[in-house]
């Protein structure tokens, strides 16, 4: 029984993370019709710069809040930059420079950071701090974080003027011009904020996974099975989707351990996560595309 | 897409073959590790066709391709390893279980479009070395350790090197394989796939059976890239899980955009292509570090992700289709 517990407990912590990488990839969904294949690399690049900072010196929150700001910036160029002028291209193009961008991110942070895997520290004190026996300290840690952080994007996003104009540009661009909301601007902002809440996402993990460039990976998969089942147009529903898919995941697995306790046989285990992703995306695309909660789309003919 | 003008193709196929003759004339020239380093381009152009006759001609994208390769590579391994079946034959062995592979896959991609086809396939990408260390294949697939093959011999005695064999055998495959290709985009079928690429809805209201279509090119695009994956096993020699990473498809996909989508000499140039820089790294590191003076390791994917950014904005249809329209604007200045 406590074994259970403590899987629930893993898996929502890992599900914090997953909510955190699908909601950085609702939000650039939801403005742009974009799937962000490099958000996971992104991620991955603030976490290095946190490292970074920490090796200079720094403590862990400041370190970790001049990445979150770093990668923000980052975000907003890039749009800016890169994704702007290609805002009418053909799909194709679109997830080539995504790709593209995946590539740089990987391979200029194992030029600069070199490819061997990397201790991260945990912030968080090691006693006096979470369940024993049920969930370790950083993994109630990793939840609180990701609390925060969602809550403080739901108050952004419900109640000030800047979230207001934001999500009248990802709903209603034209509408919104009209109002004098600057769009472009907006998108631009909804790219910085998915930025720096993957960010979040990726130092919280780096201590689960330890650091390294392909770190994300595994990650990200999982974020876009969150993204898909909890519908890809709905913030909400990602949070929702990144907590079920990390139950999940770690019922998967707790599963096959006991099946293979009981009879013997293998079937499925840790090595089998990706996989279970991999399975969780493509059921959840060919049978119910829009989710849990996401808006279903109908094509007029 | 223009043809790619049909003498030129005849000379430089005559030049493909009789250039490995030239190795007694020019030792260091023609050696054998670079005819090999030849080899692997042309496996690496078959693979980048078979990823241009899906995403190409049919408009369907796929980030997944190096799934199929591994999967034609595994094959040809698996039969070669368990039931001593000579490397040859391993060849339509493969074609035909990636055809299945990529027929059933494609299935649930029919009901998917855009960008979440990439996703589909790019989650692929991302499962295919834990789906190969699967437990229950170990005893086929030989787990993390991969399988140790042997390169092809020389068969009926003839005076070549192992090398100068793979060579031929690489290159005979891929001129089979385009021509077959080309023949296929040149008829009814292929005319099939290319409205579905560009009208989809006028495709089906004329009768074209889409969902057949979509899903048959699935499996020839697989089997092509399997092909390529098969030979890259005899090639090397060698199988193993991790090497069928995600950064395997990016190189397809790099293939594809650099050479053109939807050009099938473009296809070639573009394996060609990606070899040659993934080859080169190590140079052009060295090159950055000590003629320009960085202390920067220089990889041989940001060469690749610059690329795939920079061409989205100057040649969308590749290097062939840029040249192209270059070649048109420069005679149309002239007239």
């Amino acid at each position: 029984m406590e074994q259970f517990l403590q899987q629930i407990a893993s898996g929502l912590a890992n599900g914090a993370i997953y909510a955190c990488v699908a909601l950085a990839l609702v939000m650039i969904y939801v403005s742009t019709d974009h799937i962000n294949f490099a958000q996971g690399e992104m991620a991955m690049f603030s976490t290095y710069i946190s490292w970074q900072l920490m090796t200079w010196g720094l403590s862990f929150w400041f370190a970790f809040i001049l990445a979150v700001v770093f990668s923000f910036v980052l975000g907003v160029i890039i749009e800016r930059a890169i994704l702007r002028p290609l805002h009418n291209a053909p799909v194709l193009s679109i997830v080539v420079v995504f790709i593209g961008l995946l590539a740089i991110c990987n391979s200029v942070a194992g030029a600069i950071w070199s490819y061997l895997i990397k201790e991260f520290p945990s912030p968080f004190p090691k006693s006096s701090f979470g369940i024993a026996g049920v969930i370790g300290p950083h993994q109630l840690g990793v939840v609180m974080v990701t609390l925060i952080v969602l809550g403080l994007l739901f108050v952004f996003f419900r109640y000030t003027p800047l979230g207001l104009a934001m999500r009248a540009a990802a709903q209603n661009p034209q509408m919104a011009r009209l109002v004098g909301v600057r769009v472009d601007w907006m998108l631009a902002l909804g790219w910085g904020l998915a930025a720096a809440v993957g960010a979040v996402a990726g130092i919280m993990v780096a201590h689960i996974v330890y650091l390294d460039p392909n770190m994300m990976g595994g990650i990200l998969l999982y974020a876009f099975a969150s993204a898909l089942v909890g519908g890809i147009s709905n913030p909400g529903g990602a949070v929702v989707g990144g907590f079920i898919v990390g139950v999940l995941e770690n019922m998967v697995a707790y599963a096959g351990n006991q099946i293979e306790k009981a009879t013997g046989i293998y079937i499925i285990g840790n090595g089998e996560k990706l996989t279970v992703a991999l399975i969780i995306v493509i059921t959840v695309l060919t049978v119910k595309p829009a989710g849990l909660f996401g808006r279903v789309v109908v094509k007029r003919v | 897409m223009p043809a790619f003008p049909k003498k030129l193709l005849w000379v430089l196929l005559a030049l493909a073959f009789l250039v490995p003759l030239l190795h007694p004339l020019f030792p260091d020239v023609v050696s054998d590790y670079r005819l090999f380093l030849v080899s692997t381009m042309i496996i690496a152009a078959i693979a980048v066709l078979g990823l241009n006759l899906l995403t190409g001609f049919n408009g369907q994208i796929s980030l997944g391709h190096g799934a199929f390769y591994a999967v034609g590579a595994y094959t040809a391994a698996v039969l070669m390893d368990h039931l001593n079946m000579p490397y040859w034959a391993t060849l339509p062995c493969a074609a035909v279980v990636c055809f299945i592979v990529g027929y059933l896959f494609g299935l649930p991609a029919l009901k998917l479009e855009g960008h979440y086809l990439a996703l589909a396939t790019f989650a692929l990408a991302l499962a295919v070395p834990q789906i190969l260390k699967y437990k229950w294949l170990e005893g086929l697939t030989g787990g993390v350790q991969g399988i140790v093959l042997n390169k092809p011999e020389v068969p009926f005695g003839l005076p070549l090197s192992e090398d100068q064999w793979l060579y031929y055998y690489c290159l005979v495959t891929m001129v089979i394989l385009y021509w077959a290709a080309a023949n296929m985009l040149n008829s009814r079928s292929g005319r099939a796939m290319m409205a579905i690429r560009d009208q989809p809805l006028a495709a089906d209201t004329m009768g074209i059976d889409t969902s057949l279509y979509k899903t048959v090119t699935f499996g020839i695009s697989a089997a092509y890239t399997g092909i390529a994956g098969a030979l890259s096993a005899s090639a090397i020699a060698f199988v193993a899980p991790d090497s069928f990473n995600i950064f395997l498809s990016i190189k397809f996909l790099i293939g594809l955009v650099v050479g053109g989508v939807g050009s099938l000499a473009g296809s070639v140039i573009g394996g060609i292509f990606y070899v040659l820089v993934d080859n080169s790294a190590q140079a052009l590191s060295m090159f950055v570090k000590n003629d320009l003076g960085l202390q920067f390791d220089l990889s041989a994917y940001t060469v690749f992700g610059i690329l795939l950014i920079v061409l989205m904005y100057l040649m969308p249809m590749g290097i062939v289709g840029g040249v192209y329209l270059l070649m048109r604007r420069l005679r149309s200045l002239r007239g």
